[in-house]
């Protein structure tokens, strides 16, 4: 019988890839955010105001790209590819999340060049996720207000891993025994530091601060 | 749900290192686990019993060490082991902490003949 000590990382594998997808999106200059999220929380929907609010005549127009992670379908990158912005399916079969060789083989598909952000909308699940780095500058959470104001400090590493968190879907407060107050108590508690934009992707209603945020991000790349 | 992933990186490891020191059977493996990895222990049991058929691991025996979240104050130095992951110091309630333990996901060791 013989005993071998390794202290290996189980995600040792993934982390070497994901630090060879930062570097590659680094060296093209293009800022990179990953979104996480239960399913329908609102991160196409989120994708697409965001797309709209860009593709506006600006000095320096954001040229963006997208990645979409779902179990099946090619739902979202249909909804998406109607604002002619490149954008790559992935289809994981039934795995939960996106890993960062999924996202290398996409990044072959994409034209980095011609790139200053990718969105890269993970699989909807607010757990495994978390776990798979994949290259990104950023993790974005998006928690809709129905999903009920438990949910960071019932799923906390999403929301210490999140470096902003929009809290969508705020047009439906009234119909909702949510308490939006008690919500950011409880997010704040799990992660002081994390920004959180209260806004309606449906209306529109307080993305300016969500674009404050992005423009923040991507200042480093002159836009 | 992705202890299934996590049960066949596993699995890479494991093969990679049995063969490296000519072990022919992995009897038992230490994994250790922190408490902000996501994973279920029993949901990792059950993925890597699945996933180790016909390999060199099969049947193996999987001894998980959970690690609770510890945090330390920035502001005080306290220490603050966490139960109910609100990430704030005992000593002075300052929110200003840093995570010190709890991310762990790695194979300790292995055991086999």
């Amino acid at each position: 019988m013989a005993k071998i000590r390794l202290v290996e990382g189980v995600l040792k594998a993934n982390d070497a890839i994901a630090e060879a997808n930062a570097r590659r999106l680094a060296e093209h200059g293009v800022r990179a955010f990953n979104l996480i999220s239960s399913p329908g929380a609102g991160k196409t929907t989120l994708l697409e105001r965001t797309l709209e609010h860009y593709a506006k005549p600006r000095e320096h127009p954001l040229r963006i790209g997208v990645i979409e992670g779902d179990v099946a379908t090619t739902r979202d990158a249909e909804r998406i590819e109607t604002f002619g912005v490149p954008v790559v399916q992935i289809n994981t079969r039934g795995g939960c999340h996106l890993d960062a060789n999924m996202v290398a083989r996409a990044l072959d598909e994409l034209p980095l060049d011609a790139l200053d952000a990718l969105f890269i909308e993970n699989v909807g699940n607010l757990v495994c996720p978390v776990s798979y780095k994949l290259g990104e500058d950023a993790v974005v959470a998006v928690l809709s207000i129905a999903e009920g104001q438990d949910k960071p400090a019932k799923y906390p590493a999403l929301f210490r891993r999140a470096s902003v968190m929009v809290l969508n879907k705020l047009d439906l407060v009234p119909h909702c025994d949510v308490d939006v107050d008690a919500l950011v108590e409880e997010t704040h508690k799990v992660n002081p530091q994390l920004e959180i934009v209260h806004a309606s992707c449906r209306t529109g209603d307080g993305l300016e601060a969500w674009y404050a945020w992005l423009d923040k991000q991507l200042g480093a790349t002159g836009v | 749900m992705h202890e299934l992933s996590i049960a066949e990186d596993l699995l890479e490891i494991v093969s990679r290192t049995a063969a490296e020191h000519n072990l022919t059977r992995v009897s038992r493996l230490r994994i250790v686990v922190g408490a902000l990895g996501n994973v279920i222990p029993d949901a990792l049991e059950f993925a890597f019993d699945v996933a180790g058929r016909g390999t060199v691991a099969e049947g193996a025996r999987l001894d998980i060490v959970e690690v609770p979240v510890t945090v330390r104050c920035n502001a005080c130095g306290a220490e603050t082991v966490l139960d109910d992951f609100a990430f704030l110091c005992t000593e002075c309630g300052s929110v200003d902490v840093t995570v010190l333990r709890g991310k762990e996901l790695y194979l300790d060791s292995i055991e086999g003949d």
